[in-house]
């Protein structure tokens, strides 16, 4: 017996397409906007001093976590750009950048629907889990057609990729503001907006900073990738490296990724916790 | 009780059935079934069965029942945190289980404040913030709210703890901040859902005699929730005793006592009248402390704060009683700039041997407010005799 494979490529194929030709003046409206903020967010930080750059992450990171990280963070920083990479260091940053503020817009609202609506949370928490588990190759494809090669495209992927813990932890953070809480804001008349900024928001922060980290090295490791649809930045080196193969020049640009990584991480490890 | 007072709430007919199908449950009761077969008939729980009752305006009403029998639902039906499925509660001519969503937000702010057994405090809050948020929630402004708040505080004994965090209290000092919230809030009805059954019995002692001493100074109209029978009879003005979710008897603690509607609540009470043959020894505790004759006004005063009472008890060297210092006399001692407190000791209080029946001492309460001082020959003090240990301790002779 033969059954016709079903076409669900060619399906997402046109949707795309029509997608695509459809909304083009929506696609490039959105385009053009991102490109300008990259690029404003982008110069600013090069157009400081790398001294003075490093100066003040690396008092951004006392006032936060204290000497040590301060210390690492200037370590880091000095070996980055001793190794030539502070361009595209602060190109990779932009992007996670840029990337995590839009993401936890779009996240924050859209966890906090869900937690609290039974019926959003049941439509929402699939598609969350199409998102994370899609191979994070797969969004670079049909980004280029509808933001072209380049940062935007990038910072498209890069969006849909980290969204999805932001929005669970948020979500997870309100529904674990215990019942009596809740009923003790009841009980006292509260109203669903003095409830959520009084109550569920605040005690759910150190879970929606915890997913916001989430977040950020997610976006850090799309933001890499993405260097294979035209994204400048540190992963762009390593996939010069790669095509000529070139190791050294490969884990160079690997372990900038690394002490980017591990500053960003421990700068909003500590932010949650100075927050608590 | 004078059944003429004005009635502050009026609670007719009230039923609650937990589940999908709530008018089959009824129907089924309406033919006269129990709790247990319209559970198995219909899958739904009825958890409240044609309650009535009414609470006078400034009375402490005990709504007092076992786990299971309804009391934290029937609390929560009055402030509707839960939905009834019949039934009417009026307050102030307001039908409670009608109100359409903005009015109910506002009589609950209006008529509502609550007291929760597990304190329920905002752990993001400070005790002061905490205490604020009733008058928060109604939109009072904020140096007003501020000084409130801080009354408040500064009446359930929490002065100088404004800044702290609920997480760094002792339970106790944590109901008191509950306690607080309520106060501040200045509601008309004061709901208590199993208030001080979260803390440890000394803890509760002191926390019911405050009460009523707040109740004695108030007059707010109280709803108190509790599964203790102790409780009930030494704070209750009137008790509702409620059993698998309907009302077995209403009454006062004398006449649950004296004249127990069924079996049920016959058993509950059983042996009160053993009372005559109960001593003041078996109602005695221990003194939590004491001032020495040498002890200067501000050290006597410093341990009355420390265990937030107003009168301590002071004895010389061998523990022989000298008489009863009062927070005031104290409090003068130091303004008059007096190095002793011998001076300004009252006799004013009752003192008795350990035998004496436990019966008498009913009556000296009416008289003074003070513990009564438990002595032996030699006039060595051994230990007091709180109100509520009393009753307490009927009530447990009733339980054996």
């Amino acid at each position: 017996m033969d059954i016709p494979r079903i076409p669900l490529g060619d399906w997402i194929e046109s949707g795309l397409t029509w997608l695509t030709s459809e909304y083009s003046l929506v696609t490039r409206g959105i385009s053009r906007f991102t490109q300008t903020g990259i690029d404003v967010l982008n110069d600013s930080l090069m157009w400081l001093p790398e001294w003075a750059l490093l100066g003040l992450i690396a008092l951004l990171c006392w006032k936060l976590a204290g000497p040590r990280l301060a210390i690492g963070a200037v370590a880091g920083l000095a070996l980055i750009w001793n190794l030539g990479l502070w361009n595209p260091m602060i190109e990779t940053l932009t992007l996670v950048v840029f990337a995590t503020m839009v993401a936890v817009v779009i996240a924050l609202p859209v966890g906090i629907a869900a937690a609290l609506s039974n019926r959003l949370y049941r439509v929402i928490m699939p598609i969350l889990d199409f998102m994370q588990t899609m191979p994070a190759f797969v969004y670079l494809i049909p980004a280029i057609p509808f933001f072209g090669i380049g940062s935007v495209s990038a910072i498209f992927a890069t969006v849909i990729f980290s969204m999805p813990p932001a929005i669970r932890f948020t979500t997870l953070g309100i529904r674990q503001v215990p019942v009596e809480l809740i009923e003790a804001a009841d009980a006292y008349g509260a109203t669903r907006g003095q409830k959520l900024f009084k109550v569920q928001l605040p005690l759910s922060l150190p879970t929606v900073m915890a997913g916001i980290n989430q977040t950020i090295m997610l976006a850090l490791s799309m933001v890499v990738i993405a260097a294979m649809i035209g994204a400048d930045g540190l992963g762009s080196e390593v996939w010069r490296a790669i095509q000529r193969l070139r190791p050294g020049d490969g884990f160079e640009a690997g372990i900038a990724v690394v002490i980017l990584a591990m500053l960003l991480d421990r700068l909003t490890q500590s932010l949650r916790k100075t927050r608590q | 009780m004078d059944e003429t007072r004005p009635v502050k709430i009026k609670v007719r007919g009230l039923s609650k059935v937990f589940g999908k199908h709530p008018q089959k449950a009824i129907e089924l009761r309406n033919q006269g079934m129990k709790r247990p077969e319209i559970l198995e008939k219909t899958g739904q729980t009825l958890g409240l069965s044609n309650i009535s009752f009414d609470v006078y305006e400034g009375e402490l009403l005990v709504i007092m029942g076992l786990s299971g029998s309804g009391k934290s639902t029937l609390i929560r039906c009055l402030n509707r945190l839960i939905e009834t499925t019949e039934g009417e509660i009026v307050i102030d001519g307001e039908n409670i289980p009608t109100l359409k969503e903005k009015a109910l937000l506002e009589c609950r702010r209006r008529h509502f404040s609550m007291v929760f057994q597990n304190f329920a405090l905002f752990p993001h809050r400070t005790v002061q913030q905490n205490a604020e948020f009733g008058l928060e929630i109604r939109g009072v402004e904020k140096a007003e709210r501020h000084k409130i708040a801080h009354d408040s505080l500064k009446q359930v004994g929490l002065e100088g703890w404004e800044d702290a965090y609920p997480n760094q209290l002792s339970g106790g000092m944590q109901q008191r901040v509950g306690l607080a919230r309520a106060l501040a809030n200045d509601a008309t009805v004061l709901l208590m859902d199993e208030a001080f059954s979260a803390l440890d019995p000394l803890i509760r002692k002191d926390m019911q005699q405050e009460l009523l001493q707040l109740q004695s100074k108030m007059q707010k109209t109280t709803v108190f929730i509790t599964h203790d029978l102790d409780e009930a009879l030494n704070i209750g003005d009137r008790i509702v005793l409620l059993k698998d979710g309907e009302v077995v008897q209403i009454g006062t603690p004398e006449e649950i006592l004296t004249k127990p509607a069924d079996d049920y609540v016959r058993r509950f009470i059983e042996g009160v009248d053993r009372s005559r043959i109960l001593t003041a020894e078996s109602a005695m505790r221990p003194l939590r402390t004491t001032a020495r004759e040498s002890d200067g006004p501000r050290t006597a005063l410093h341990r009355m704060r420390d265990h937030t009472i107003d009168s301590i008890y002071v004895v010389d060297r061998d523990r022989c009683l000298l008489g009863l210092l009062e927070v005031d006399a104290a409090s003068r001692a130091i303004e008059e700039g007096a190095d002793s407190i011998i001076p300004y000791l009252t006799q004013d209080f009752r003192k008795v041997p350990m035998d004496e029946p436990l019966h008498n001492l009913f009556a000296m309460f009416s008289e003074k407010s003070f513990p009564i001082a438990v002595i032996d020959k030699q006039e060595q003090l051994l230990g007091v005799v709180v109100k509520g240990a009393v009753l307490d301790e009927l009530a447990r002779a009733g339980e054996q």
